[in-house]
């Protein structure tokens, strides 16, 4: 009876200590394998490919076309001009899905080679990835059902829900903005306009660009009280790249010497 | 190896949320065990009505992920004018889910009982109800707790469906500790770590429980 208890403690204690050493096993082999050999720009023209991280689930921005299968966006057709300008072929883009959560893991463990994901460019995030210069001006704003009470930041209150995505920067600014009111956060944009939609929240938080969005997919919902911070959005690629960063913000300036970037610029986004 | 200080630094981040599971888990594990009696009682019963509802239920909800039951009380039911919080919606979803694995395993216990001691008792002069609440079940509550206990553990770690809808449970929290360190792995460790000290002990009392009626046999 004694013997086999004590038996089974050390084994489950072998167990965990097994698992633990497993992990961290796991965590030092990804570092290494991934800052050895050649830079991120070589790697890319190497294999020919260039893989961006985009959204799925975003209006106008990162959006999958059901009935084509195709993602299509701002940060979409971005993405083909800078494979263009890299690799001379808009074809040799490849796209995987992230979300604000899994964005800087996925780059960090090699999946993605940069983000273009709705993503702002803050002191915060400049710890973890290199961003390339600012290809989208945002601001974070508030939707709320047409006729609402709220018309402006300041009238998040005491009791009033607030709606945000987990892992987005306007989760932390409108705690900062309006610390007494309870933020409620989602998994994505889709559920927290959803969530919205069925009244768990009086408001729904984050950039105006992709307030438009949800704006345009239902007219019952506006955007109230103009913007309250700035959001530039900047492209992401891993720590310690800063070749690949030059040639992403040399495609940047190309696109809008050209005209192209305007032309994109003036397809998705279309402010009243 | 792991990082300690994001466990410290968000320790009462991590305690709201391990404080609410905690919470969510005993209401859904009182609530699916009552409801699970109820609907097994009505399985077996000789009444076809109740019958009929009993085996609906379990043949529904036991075939319907989790995520959807929960998304219909979140979502599905201020369309028909009653708003719930995640937290609410959750923990009912996941007393509803569970009942109806509980239901099926105190069933499969009151149907191992032998059908004699049913007829005796009903040619003693007891009702059905009474046959059942002072012969069956007591009889049968041996042989279902090691299903049962599996499915309260089920439970504990199904609680994480909270997270999905802001219901303020561990997993929400984590991963909101997650997307403010940019750490993801340590973050979820000390996440299962929570849950394993809420398992890990149901586990062990399940297996106690289990000998001590065995002794009683």
């Amino acid at each position: 009876m004694f013997m086999s208890k004590s038996k089974k403690i050390a084994g489950m204690v072998l167990l965990s200590a097994t698992l633990l050493l497993s992990a961290c096993g796991g965590d030092g082999s990804k570092e290494t394998s991934g800052t050895g050999g050649k830079n991120a720009l070589e790697q890319i023209k190497e294999k020919d490919k260039i893989v961006f991280g985009v959204k799925h689930d975003t209006r106008l921005f990162g959006l999958k076309n059901p009935s084509t299968g195709e993602v299509e966006g701002f940060d979409i057709d971005i993405s083909k001009e800078i494979a263009k300008e890299i690799l001379g072929d808009e074809s040799k883009v490849e796209f995987k899905e992230v979300t604000s959560k899994t964005r800087i893991p996925l780059l960090n463990n090699g999946d993605i080679d940069a983000i273009v994901a709705t993503m702002t460019i803050s002191e915060e995030r400049k710890k973890e990835v290199d961003f390339s210069d600012v290809y989208f001006d945002a601001g974070q704003s508030l939707l709320v059902k047409k006729g609402s009470a709220i018309k402006g930041i300041e009238d998040l209150k005491k009791g009033t829900k607030v709606l945000a995505v987990k892992g987005s920067t306007s989760a932390v600014n409108i705690r900062e903005k309006a610390p007494d009111t309870t933020v409620l956060e989602f998994e994505n944009y889709t559920e927290a306009f959803t969530a919205l939609k069925s009244g768990q929240g009086d408001a729904l938080t984050t950039d105006d660009s992709i307030l438009y969005g949800m704006a345009d997919q239902d007219s019952n919902y506006e955007l109230v009280g103009g913007t309250f911070t700035e959001e530039p959005y900047g492209i992401a690629v891993k720590k310690g790249n800063a070749e690949l960063v030059d040639a992403i913000n040399d495609a940047l300036k190309k696109l809008k010497e050209n005209g192209k970037y305007d032309e994109i610029h003036s397809k998705w986004i279309k402010t009243n | 190896m792991i990082d300690l200080s994001i466990l410290i630094n968000n320790l009462d981040t991590y305690l709201e949320g391990f404080k609410n599971t905690v919470l969510s888990s005993i209401i859904a594990l009182i609530g699916s065990f009552i409801l699970g009696v109820i609907i097994a009682i009505f399985r077996i019963s000789p009444l076809k009505p109740l019958n009929w509802i009993g085996t609906a239920y379990v043949e529904f909800i036991r075939n319907i992920p989790l995520l959807i039951i929960t998304f219909f009380f979140f979502i599905g039911l201020p369309a028909l004018g009653l708003t719930l919080s995640g937290f609410v919606a959750g923990t009912i979803a996941l007393a509803i889910y569970t009942a109806s694995f509980i239901a099926e395993a105190i069933r499969a216990g009151i149907q191992s009982v032998p059908k004699g001691q049913m007829e005796a008792a009903r040619s003693s002069g007891l009702t059905y109800l009474q046959t059942m609440t002072k012969i069956i079940l007591p009889q049968a509550i041996k042989i279902v707790i090691p299903p049962i206990g599996n499915q309260f553990i089920n439970l504990v770690k199904n609680s994480s469906i909270l997270g999905i809808v802001a219901g303020l449970d561990l997993m929400y929290f984590g991963d909101i500790v997650s997307s403010t360190t940019f750490v993801t792995f340590d973050v979820y460790i000390f996440v299962a770590l929570f849950y394993l000290v809420l398992t890990i002990p149901l586990s062990l009392g399940v297996g106690y429980l289990e000998k001590r009626l065995a002794r009683n046999h």
